[in-house]
């Protein structure tokens, strides 16, 4: 079997909280359950430990597409910390729509720790979602003056 | 006007009220007056308040507040908005300061004066609704209403919501133009390709002067992510590429839900960039998702970005609206 390296995959990196999404991707794992490499996942003690400068700081570093996962609403470990994070991607990713970057490389999703199919679906979607945008140059040439 | 208003700082830098006078005075040229502080009532002379006089004194007022004895301060209705969002965040010592309400009238804007083909202008003069504009090759007249700033044609209405005393001339009652929200609307109306074509010509002017940062109210932090203690050079140099690429995302995002649209700005850009357009964004985001709220209407209600309903909209609104 020969494998083409030359395909663009694109870069997803996944801010997933501690207590549910993480455990949640620990369970898609041992379940089997298949979601592609180009996932990077980075553990967060919360959802809302996520500066909203996180996400514009992967996009620079590289990212084609972030995933905010967190414990669903009401199930958040330290009570109400995936609320303040939801106001804030809200605002963040209609901001980021509001400048022309496409709206499909952000993503929320409310994964608990017994989500692993979840998880995994999300994941394959979500990267699917991302390739057929292809590789993000908007925020990187958002300042550059066009020819 | 400008005569009462200096009058009245005699008056009470005299009886010791207090013990300097926060105002305007003219700069280089007749049309670009700057902010002043006044020690001494033969200094007052030099007091300006024009159609000229569009610099936020509020932020001027986290320094002085913290000096020994109450200083006098000139606020507008929309500065006084920017104040209160200050004490709200305890920058500003209320118990230092004197606020003086004035009117306004809406102020002028320079480069809309030279757009109309004035050249080498001397001195602007307001009288009334007209302005008469002595240049270096004769004198001209334009309407004043074609010159004054855009924020200014989306005013919030002439309410003073802090102040000690009213000036003679405050129209407390002077109604909100509508139509705040409406190049904001333009935009979100535009295809995404569009959009971003519209905000990379924009951007892509900026020279990184951080006027922007630097006349904010909101933008009130001792210590600046965008300062960096490993350069000298005035903190306007591009020290890494994630500055140089999201400096704007970030400003806009840190005054978000404390931005209370007072358009300095947008004023201060020397590119004339509309930076104002991505706050009011924000603003217009916050008022349809969370309920409507002015920043520095009251000194006692949550930031919109601090607080949460659990049933908020979830992110997934922004693809779902198109």
């Amino acid at each position: 079997m020969s494998m083409n390296n030359s395909e663009w995959k694109p870069k997803i990196v996944a801010f997933c909280c501690n207590w549910c999404s993480y455990a949640g991707a620990d369970l898609a794992g041992s379940s089997r359950l298949a979601y592609p490499a180009d996932v990077k996942i980075i553990r967060v003690p919360c959802s809302c430990r996520v500066n909203p400068m996180f996400i514009l700081r992967a996009f620079q570093k590289g990212a084609d597409g972030v995933i905010l996962c967190g414990c669903h609403p009401g199930d958040c470990h330290y009570s109400t910390g995936n609320y303040y994070a939801r106001r804030r991607m809200t605002t963040l990713f209609s901001m980021l729509d509001f400048l022309g970057v496409e709206k499909n490389r952000t993503h929320v999703e409310w994964v608990s720790a017994a989500e692993g199919v979840k998880f995994s679906a999300t994941m394959n979607k979500f990267i699917e979602q991302v390739r057929e945008l292809g590789p993000n140059v908007r925020l990187e040439d958002i300042r550059c003056k066009q020819n | 006007m400008q005569a009462e208003l200096i009058a009245r700082a005699k008056a009470l830098l005299a009886d010791g009220t207090v013990a300097r006078v926060l105002g305007w005075r003219k700069g280089d040229t007749d049309f670009n007056a700057e902010p002043a502080v006044f020690e001494t009532a033969e200094s007052l002379d030099e007091f300006v308040y024009d159609g000229f006089c569009g610099a936020n004194l509020s932020k001027y007022m986290i320094k002085n507040s913290k000096l020994e004895g109450k200083t006098l301060v000139f606020l507008k209705p929309c500065d006084t908005y920017s104040f209160n969002q200050l004490i709200k965040e305890n920058r500003i010592n209320r118990d230092n300061t004197y606020i003086i309400a004035v009117g306004c009238y809406g102020k002028l804007d320079i480069n809309k004066i030279k757009a109309a083909g004035n050249k080498a202008i001397l001195s602007v003069a307001e009288e009334g609704a007209t302005l008469k504009i002595h240049t270096a090759y004769g004198d001209a007249e334009m309407a004043r209403e074609e010159a004054v700033l855009d924020r200014c044609k989306v005013c919030k209405g002439g309410k003073h919501v802090v102040y000690d005393e009213l000036a003679s001339f405050v129209d407390e009652e002077k109604p909100a133009a509508e139509g705040r929200f409406d190049e904001v609307k333009k935009l979100e109306a535009m295809k995404p390709e569009e959009r971003f074509a519209f905000w990379q010509g924009e951007l892509s002017r900026c020279i990184r002067c951080n006027a922007c940062r630097n006349v904010c109210p909101a933008c009130s932090c001792i210590k600046c992510i965008f300062d960096n203690n490993n350069y000298d050079a005035a903190q306007k140099v591009n020290t890494s590429s994630f500055e140089e690429q999201m400096f704007h995302i970030i400003r806009a995002w840190h005054v978000a839900g404390r931005c209370t649209d007072c358009g300095e700005c947008s004023r201060v850009c020397p590119e004339n960039i509309p930076l104002h357009l991505l706050n009011r964004k924000f603003i217009s985001d916050i008022n349809e998702f969370y309920g409507e709220f002015q920043a520095g209407e009251d000194t006692t209600s949550r930031a919109p970005l601090t607080n949460f309903t659990t049933d908020d909209v979830e992110p997934s609104i922004v693809k779902e609206r198109g």
